[in-house]
């Protein structure tokens, strides 16, 4: 396994009171598989994420990234950790506005440390996975909303991670435009063998998926075959 | 596609610095903003470096007699109640002269008599400060020539009377012979005039002293060994460094004092501008700071960048400010306005500019800590 969540539970401070965003959560993502996180606003959904990302440490459970257990680490070492093993796709594209396509997977290389101008062979060919490759010396205003979201893919593979997040990609898309987003993480997650978790509301482009897991205040349902939910 | 790829030109970007990757490109991108703030700094570059070129060219006018004597010390009579050290106000006697020539470790005592006059020269007149020496005396420029009937003038005193060797002028009241022009000595604002000590005493007010001719100061040449405490409470005077002389330079000490304060609150404000501009940059950005925090990037290279823009930023804008400056400063030196241009009035300026820049903006990237990588996610809760 490539991502463990282990009886992970999350609270929030609520008034006098706490808040449970994740109760007793387990789940358990292989490599080269793509498992969707489903359920309704407010489930724990992102507070999942956020967990599994290492950007919230949780009140109870382990997360472990491939075969590595994050509690205990320094804020230092889970930085390090996010970078080298970690790919998030964020919600919205969030790109540096005053970054080429290529430069927001190049800043990739940058932040370890890396000279990005070295890392230019493999941005290209991320970006031509994504169909961008044409695309790559234009800023993120000169794209519409669909190359935007590619990038934002593309980027979070740049510096080959072993654990793929990605948060709600087609909220800001259109049908057919988001069923596109959705095959490519699918096609990329097989190719680039990312234990892929796919946060999202939305039901309709889950045809593809390895499994399914679905979240209701704060508990996670066993897992169960795309076939079985569907 | 491989043509496409091929295509892009990333070689373009060799020698750019890849140390600061996100900060250059935010430079090249906003570049509206940082050229706004890039005027900014050159216009405070500009007033910083014009003020300390007047700076020390007023400064120079004021003292460049005196740090040009060649001698380390300099006694003057000691100031009674509590008063402070004063070239206007001190007149030391030929006993104390000798007591300090005869003193251990002095390699040379020699009296140096100072007075604000005014000097004529047919229809010009201009105000000159008598400096009076001993025959001979190594303070003063071609001091052999110096004698009863002849003096030697600075270059500015000269020109000021339109006089040259061998022409004639009148020194309050005393006619006098120019035996050289020499020199480019000032002393509070007013071109030096050497003279012999019997020319100056008939020039400066009577002291009213009844023990001999009489001087303003010592110019002192000492050794280590030399205990001046010791003299000075022997001989009734007191004895400070040139450095320290300067001081008792009234003009000097007022005029210096304000100039200086005007240029530390300049650094003071320059610093204030950067930092804010900066902050709120920062805050500007914090989205995208959060963002490159989720995927990986430590805080230490975050403000490495920052700070690496602003040090881009200020370095460029000082350096053309600077130049500026120096262009103007180039254009007047020489000219009715005491601006002098050497390397300590346009780098040390420009140095400091950038480091206290440099300050305003590291305290205002230092925001950049507490930026939370969640926010990256949006509606992580």
């Amino acid at each position: 396994m490539s991502l463990n969540l282990t009886e992970i539970t999350l609270t929030y401070p609520d008034g006098d009171s706490r808040l449970t965003a994740l109760d007793q959560v387990t789940l358990d993502v292989p490599k080269g598989s793509l498992t969707a996180v489903v359920g309704p606003s407010g489930s724990g959904k992102s507070s999942l994420l956020a967990v599994a990302a290492t950007l919230i440490t949780p009140d109870a459970g382990t997360v472990t990234i491939d075969g590595r257990a994050t509690t205990g680490l320094t804020r230092g070492e889970l930085t390090e950790l996010r970078r080298h093993k970690i790919g998030i796709v964020f919600q919205q594209p969030n790109l540096l506005p005053s970054l080429t396509a290529a430069e927001q997977l190049q800043v990739m290389a940058r932040i370890d440390g890396r000279n990005p101008r070295t890392a230019r062979g493999r941005a290209m060919e991320l970006l031509d996975a994504v169909g961008l490759a044409d695309r790559a010396a234009r800023r993120p205003h000169q794209l519409s909303g669909g190359q935007r979201q590619r990038v934002n893919i593309a980027r979070a593979l740049m510096n080959n991670p072993t654990v793929l997040l990605v948060d709600e990609p087609t909220s800001a898309l259109d049908h057919e435009r988001g069923a596109a987003v959705i095959d490519l993480i699918t096609r990329l997650t097989h190719r680039q063998a990312t234990a892929t978790v796919l946060v999202t509301h939305d039901r309709t482009h889950l045809t593809a998926v390895d499994q399914i897991a679905e979240v209701h205040d704060g508990r996670l349902r066993l897992p169960a075959t795309t076939r079985q939910v569907c | 596609m491989t043509a496409r790829v091929g295509s892009y030109r990333f070689h373009r970007r060799k020698g750019q610095a890849e140390a600061v990757f996100v900060a250059w490109r935010d430079l090249k991108f906003a570049k509206g903003r940082f050229a706004l703030m890039g005027t900014v700094i050159v216009l405070i570059t500009l007033l910083v470096g014009l003020l300390s070129g007047l700076t020390a060219g007023l400064g120079r006018q004021n003292i460049s007699a005196i740090t040009g004597l060649p001698a380390d010390k300099i006694a003057f009579q000691a100031p009674r109640g509590g008063q402070d050290l004063s070239y206007s106000s001190s007149t030391v006697t030929q006993q104390q002269w000798q007591q300090w020539s005869k003193a251990p470790g002095v390699e040379s005592a020699e009296p140096l008599g100072i007075t604000t006059t005014k000097a004529t020269a047919g229809d010009k007149s201009t105000g000159v400060s008598a400096f009076g020496v001993e025959p001979g005396s190594r303070l003063a420029p071609d001091s052999n020539k110096i004698s009863n009937s002849a003096v030697v003038l600075s270059v500015a005193a000269a020109d000021d009377l339109g006089v040259k060797a061998g022409d004639s002028l009148t020194l309050a009241g005393q006619q006098l012979k120019v035996a050289a022009v020499e020199g480019d000595a000032f002393f509070s604002h007013t071109p030096v005039v050497w003279t012999s000590q019997d020319v100056w005493r008939k020039t400066a007010p009577p002291t009213g002293s009844g023990e001999g001719p009489t001087a303003t100061v010592i110019a002192l040449n000492s050794t280590s060994g030399a205990d001046t405490a010791a003299i000075d409470q022997q001989a009734g005077t007191r004895t400070v460094s040139i450095e320290d002389s300067l001081s008792a330079i009234g003009s000097y000490t007022s005029e210096n004092g304000s100039l200086q304060l005007m240029r530390g609150f300049l650094f003071a404000i320059s610093a204030l501008v950067i930092g804010a501009f900066f902050t709120v940059w920062t805050i500007q950005r914090s989205g995208d700071v959060a963002v490159l925090k989720a995927l990986g990037a430590s805080t230490a290279h975050l403000l490495k960048d920052a700070l690496g823009q602003a040090v881009v930023l200020l370095t460029v804008g000082t350096l053309l400010g600077t130049g500026i400056a120096a262009a103007l400063g180039a254009l007047v030196a020489g000219s009715a306005v005491p601006f002098l241009l050497t390397p300590a009035t346009v780098l040390i300026p420009a140095a400091v500019m950038i480091a206290l820049g440099a300050l305003g903006a590291a305290l205002s990237i230092r925001r950049l800590t507490s930026v939370d990588p969640l926010t990256a996610l949006g509606s992580a809760r």
